[in-house]
């Protein structure tokens, strides 16, 4: 047309041009392309993980705590559904409002008012926020009741832990808290979970591992506000393992009662097995309320408290032996050989060494004596004269055989290990050199000497069952595992002449009319205990106090008065049991410590599955052994 | 009758029966095509329902559709004459929003006129092309490199990038100007001013960093490191990276886009729904959708260089490039390659706008390809 020439040129210009521009956008096109390849086929792996971990989010659950029970089963820790009040602010309208008339229902502090206002501005409104725990049922039910009334207001239902038996059990089961900064250094996920709880002591601390179980998780999805849109899935983790214990509650139980009011301990164990059968301080406290969260008060309260409810005095109470120390010195005089038990030693009231007295407990004296009846009368001059004749390294050999100053790796944390002096003990201790006067102190279990209640327990047992190495143990099987004896009972390393002399001594002591426990005998047949009293001193008699009057306990303060203390084993002719009983300031072994042993006893043995009470064959009796005859 | 209507008057006409054979229905296919994914994708953004985007979109779909053919069929003399009254319009409707729109998006963008809400912007993108196109069938190739013939067209397209930018629209600015420069290129004006202008650009970044707002400025920071704040202004490029990446070479599967589903993937069913796409259908799906858009881009290419007059063979390609750059700049944003800038993905993302105007645009294109016989001399006043 008109201007075809000069169309024609930009035509072509434009044709170049275009063409150009098509290259242009297919490089581009080619370029996306390659982008798609390199985030879609290269780094796909990549993105697949991220986009799961925006997705799904862990949520760790909590295992059940594992149960602990006895050894008949009878629980001691279980888990207990605790009731509580959630509020998801998202579905109330008005927060203040619906606190205010859950008020009603249960009581709001000021505090946790707050609290939850704080945490409803932090939080997601989705997100659920603990109002109140460890509701009553009736709470509980009147919340269900007016849930309608009370928009975002959920009851729920959580495990707690709890120990129906109370303060009896406290020591030795232990009881679980919060977890603490230190608690974490162990690793487990767990121990972050809010409101997790770990134990403190006891079983509960020693086998927290095996009973807290191992992490369950759920997966959910979650959207990009972290609102959970469904469960993906759920491993509910592995419970933890019941815990048996080789208590009897009953017996458990009934000690308690029987120490209550005292600042005691005792220790009733099996002299083979090594089986603890009971293990009580007194006083002691609730394990829930450690769980639950110790008010200030409570603390303040069981720490001033001068009976010290929070040491478990069993296996950390240490206490000189007194008395109930004689059969050691016994035994080692006996296998000394430097000591004939058949020789007659003669007690005036006391013996001295230089210009120091030596007093036996009995002013008058006890007359002339055999090794038998040293132990029956308890006689400090007869021990004082056989220990100076040994000297202290004999005895210190002797009492480790018995257990004495060892610890035995009890489950319960908090083993102390008592206190066998020797010679070289006090070189290093003290600096100083051992006394001959020490030596006889320690004859008759003072001085240096200490010993827990558990290791008088040990030491009863030993005698009992002829000198073997029984050691004690309170665990019983974890899940389905039995624990078996730590001990194969070897030899201890005491001649059975040795053992035969404690063991007779000890006959005496409950059985023989002038024996110092007969009044705390056991008099049915067959069920007969053999025992030896100890009351010991806690403070220094002056000389001026010895030469005027002794004062009688009941003049003294409740710190100075002497402990009293009790061991023994029964049956006295087929021995199964030992038991040993300490009450702090107790003024008298064979007066305030041997009736409860006896009647714990007792209760043992009427328990105990296999006792046939048939004869009292072997009991010493009046008859069969005149004590007059003695001296 | 209405021939005459659909007719320029002077010179060749055609019969409406012509028109509609002469209609490229394969492109129109195409288009639906592309179409229908979107409508797919707005089913799953809504979590399968046709409600509330779909069932939308499709509605205006079809408005789009009958537009396209009016358009289509209307001479392209008619368009030719229309072409600076309604850039005129355009630009007013433009200053206008100085005044009375109202910010949506942070940004002053649209004007209310009663029944409809206008984007100006959105029409200046087509009147843009229509008055260049206009304005370099005018001249001869010699003419477009002189000095004095580069004035008028710089302004025409200088006006409306500035007013955008002041809104501030980034993104239709940047679309403006680069439709622009294609066109002055396509006009045939001389290399050695592209040199000098790149050069000039070059030069002149830092002052136009001083000019972009904080927001802006951001963008262009979280871009160049969008690790360094994944939870705030990186948060989105990350995520939507995870959504593609994530969805591998065949996609998590239709409506199963964890990314896009759990809320992870922000605006989804606009500017972002390319990577719930590409995480839904994965590799396959992506490039299916470039695929036909790039059969789109060719035919739009083949019009302009079979259109036997310069103004067709113009509008043709600024058609062509317009759609060229909404599809490159909003895939490239989200697959993380360049800043983020509120352009949708043609066709498939959800807006009103954006789609009459696009379909308005192929209504021109398609009227250039119909009309792509007529000869139509330098100076049209020849005939009106």
């Amino acid at each position: 047309m008109l201007n075809n020439g000069v169309d024609n040129e930009r035509f072509k210009s434009f044709s170049r041009r275009a063409a150009l521009i098509g290259g242009a956008q297919l490089l581009v096109f080619g370029g996306l392309a390659a982008r798609m390849y390199y985030l879609q086929v290269l780094k796909s792996s990549e993105y697949q993980m991220l986009a799961e971990e925006n997705r799904v989010n862990m949520r760790l659950l909590a295992p059940l705590r594992g149960e602990i029970v006895d050894r008949f089963g009878e629980v001691l820790a279980s888990n207990r559904q605790n009731y509580r009040v959630v509020l998801i602010p998202e579905q109330t309208p008005d927060i203040e409002a619906t606190l205010s008339k859950l008020t009603r229902i249960v009581p709001v502090s000021e505090t946790q008012w707050k609290r939850v206002l704080r945490d409803a501005r932090r939080s997601p409104a989705f997100l659920p926020i603990t109002v109140a725990e460890n509701l009553s049922w009736e709470q509980f039910a009147q919340i269900n009741i007016h849930e309608p009334d009370l928009p975002g207001v959920q009851p729920e239902v959580g495990e707690t832990r709890h120990y129906p038996h109370g303060p009896s059990l406290a020591h030795v089961v232990g009881y679980v808290a919060a977890v603490s900064e230190a608690d974490l250094e162990d690793k487990d996920p767990l121990l972050k979970l809010p409101g997790f709880r770990i134990g403190k002591n006891g079983i509960e601390r020693h086998l927290d591992r095996e009973l807290r179980g191992a992490a369950g998780a759920s997966h959910v999805e979650v959207n990009a506000y972290g609102r959970v849109i469904r469960e993906l899935s759920k491993d509910p983790g592995i419970p933890g393992a019941k815990v048996s214990l080789t208590l009897d509650m009953e017996v458990q139980r009934f000690a308690t009662e029987r120490l209550a009011g005292e600042a005691a301990s005792t220790v009733v164990m099996d002299i083979y097995s090594g089986d603890v059968i009971a293990c009580v301080s007194t006083p002691a406290y609730d394990p829930n309320d450690f769980n639950i969260g110790l008010s200030h008060e409570k603390w303040a309260g069981l720490r001033e408290n001068a009976h010290l409810p929070l040491l478990n005095k069993t296996i950390a109470g240490q206490y000189p032996p007194g008395s109930t120390f004689k059969m050691v010195v016994a035994a080692a005089a006996y296998d000394s050989g430097l000591v004939d038990p058949k020789q007659r030693i003669f007690c005036s009231g006391k013996t001295s060494i230089g210009s120091h007295d030596f007093h036996c407990w009995k002013r008058g004296g006890h007359g002339y004596m055999d090794m038998r009846e040293g132990i029956m009368h308890s006689c400090d001059v007869y021990f004082y004269e056989i220990a100076k004749r040994i000297g202290i390294d004999r005895i210190e050999q002797m009492a480790h055989r018995f257990g004495l100053g060892e610890t035995y790796n009890f489950e319960v944390p908090g083993e102390k290990p008592g206190l066998v002096p020797s010679q070289g003990w006090k070189r290093a201790a003290t600096g100083d050199v051992w006394h001959q006067g020490e030596t006889l102190i320690a004859g008759i279990g003072q001085g240096y000497l200490l010993a827990t209640p558990l290791q008088l327990a040990v030491m009863v047992s030993r005698i009992a069952n002829g000198g073997k190495n029984v050691i004690p143990h309170v665990v019983r099987a974890v899940g389905d595992q039995p624990v078996p004896p730590k001990s194969a009972l070897e030899e201890i390393g005491v001649s059975s002449a040795a053992i035969g002399i404690a063991q007779d001594g000890m006959n005496l002591v409950s059985n023989h009319p002038r024996g110092t426990a007969f009044r705390a005998r056991i008099s049915e047949p067959g069920m007969e205990l053999a025992g030896k009293t100890g009351t010991a001193q806690v403070r220094r008699i002056s000389r001026a106090e010895r030469e005027s009057r002794v004062l009688t306990n009941e003049e003294l303060d409740w710190k100075q008065r002497d402990h009293a203390l009790f061991v023994a084993y029964a049956p006295v002719d087929n021995p199964k049991y030992a038991i040993s009983v300490v009450i702090e300031h107790g003024s008298s072994g064979s007066r305030a410590a041997a009736p409860v042993a006896r009647d714990i006893m007792r209760l043992v043995l009427e328990r105990d599955p296999s006792s046939r009470i048939a004869s009292g064959a072997g009991v010493i009796t009046p008859s069969t052994t005149d004590p007059a005859k003695a001296g | 009758m209405v021939d005459a209507f659909f007719n320029g008057g002077g010179g060749r006409e055609m019969r409406l029966k012509d028109k509609f054979l002469e209609f490229n229905w394969g492109f129109l296919l195409l288009i639906i095509a592309i179409a229908s994914i979107g409508f797919a994708m707005l089913y799953s953004v809504a979590d399968g329902s046709i409600d509330p985007w779909a069932s939308r979109q499709m509605m205006r779909f079809g408005v789009g559709v009958v537009l396209l053919f009016v358009v289509a069929f209307v001479d392209i003399r008619v368009w030719m004459t229309l072409a600076y009254p309604a850039f005129a319009i355009a630009l007013v409707l433009l200053i206008g929003v100085e005044f009375v729109g109202f910010t949506g998006m942070g940004a002053q963008r649209w004007i209310d006129l009663g029944i409809i809400q206008l984007q100006p912007s959105e029409l200046m993108k087509i009147t843009l092309i229509l008055a260049l196109a206009r304005y370099f069938h005018g001249l001869t190739l010699d003419q477009v490199s002189r000095l004095k013939y580069m004035f008028m067209p710089l302004l025409m397209i200088g006006t409306p990038f500035y007013l955008t930018l002041r809104q501030p629209d980034l993104g239709t600015a940047l679309l403006l100007g680069t439709v622009g420069i294609t066109l002055f290129f396509l006009a045939g004006l001389a290399w050695r001013y592209f040199i000098l202008g790149g050069v000039a650009a070059l030069a002149a970044i830092p002052i136009g960093w001083g000019m972009l707002r904080e927001y802006q400025r951001q963008r262009v920071l979280t871009f160049l490191d969008p690790e360094s704040d994944p939870l705030g202004s990186g948060y989105h490029i990350l995520q939507a990276k995870i959504a593609l990446g994530s969805g591998g070479v065949f996609g998590k599967g239709f409506m199963e886009g964890t990314q896009a589903h759990l809320n992870f993937l922000p605006e989804k069913h606009t500017d972002f729904i390319f990577t719930m796409l590409a995480e839904e259908l994965g590799l396959v799906g992506g490039l299916t959708l470039i695929g036909l858009y790039f059969m789109v881009l060719m035919f739009g290419i083949s019009v302009g260089l079979q259109t036997r007059n310069q103004f067709g063979r113009l509008l043709a390609m600024g058609i062509t490039v317009n759609f060229f750059l909404y599809i490159f700049i909003n895939i490239a944003m989200v697959m993380g390659l360049i800043p983020v800038v509120g352009v949708p993905l043609p066709l498939v993302s959800y807006g009103g706008t954006a789609m009459l105007t696009l379909m308005m645009g192929f209504g021109l294109l398609m009227s250039a390809y119909i009309h792509r016989s007529f000869e139509i001399t330098r100076n049209p006043a020849a005939f009106w």
